[in-house]
């Protein structure tokens, strides 16, 4: 289950309203380990694209040195479909490489760039297999440990 | 002759789950041959065969010193003593 609080979910839906039509991407990044989605991190879509997302290569060190450097992990890699539903595509399974994260996907086929409902799903993909799992959104992530 | 080789999560079940290995070698070519030598299976998730010579996979990011490799001559890159290469897998999809 992904456990993810309201501001960062509405936050990831804002992002793929804002890149539609093409795809929006990012992580939600967290303490090593924690399973805590804490850090929303939108990331430029290399690619530009309706159909394809990546990560620029210089912007992706960047921030994977971040990331060690405060000990964390992506927690989350979101991304979002803009013509389709929110389910990963044979790209995606093929191209999942973190196999800790929750992939999230949102779909903004219905409304586009507008308000109203947004398909967002979570997955766990871990050598070609796709797992979906519940989304728990709470007004705020229960107090560290 | 000792080179730092930062190895993303996905691929430490060759590195016994290490983050970081040592490994040598003049070339980013030669220092992948000294990684396979000590954690097999390694060499094939960073380098493919492409019309009989080996190319680095399109969605495999090798950095030396911060630099992405294939501006700096992909698998030729001149690696020297204390240099660091990380890997990271890209993140993409459809």
């Amino acid at each position: 289950m992904l456990t993810i609080d309201r501001t960062t979910y509405d936050g990831i839906i804002a992002h793929a309203r804002r890149d539609h039509p093409d795809e929006a991407c990012g992580v939600v990044a967290g303490p090593e380990g924690s399973d805590r989605p804490e850090r929303l991190v939108e990331m430029v879509n290399a690619a530009g694209s309706p159909t394809f997302y990546e990560f620029d290569s210089t912007d992706l060190l960047r921030l994977y040195r971040e990331m060690d450097d405060r000990d964390e992990e992506p927690v989350v890699v979101y991304h979002s479909h803009t013509a389709t539903e929110a389910y990963p595509s044979r790209t995606d399974i093929g191209l999942a490489q973190e196999p800790n994260a929750h992939y999230v996907l949102v779909s903004t086929r219905e409304h586009g760039n507008n308000d109203g409902p947004v398909e967002f799903r979570s997955y766990r993909i871990v050598d070609g297999t796709v797992t979906e799992e519940e989304v728990a959104v709470v007004d705020a992530l229960p107090p560290r440990p | 002759m000792a080179i730092e080789v930062r190895i993303p999560t996905i691929l430490r079940t060759y590195t016994g789950g290490e983050k970081a290995v040592q490994a040598e070698g003049a070339s980013l070519t030669a220092l992948i041959e000294d990684l396979e030598a000590h954690h097999p299976g390694l060499k094939d998730r960073l380098v493919e065969d492409k019309n009989g010579s080996d190319e680095l996979r399109r969605f495999v990011n090798v950095y030396v010193n911060d630099e992405d490799v294939r501006f700096i001559g992909g698998l030729g890159a001149e690696l020297s003593d204390g240099d660091q290469v990380v890997v990271l897998p890209a993140v993409a999809g459809g």
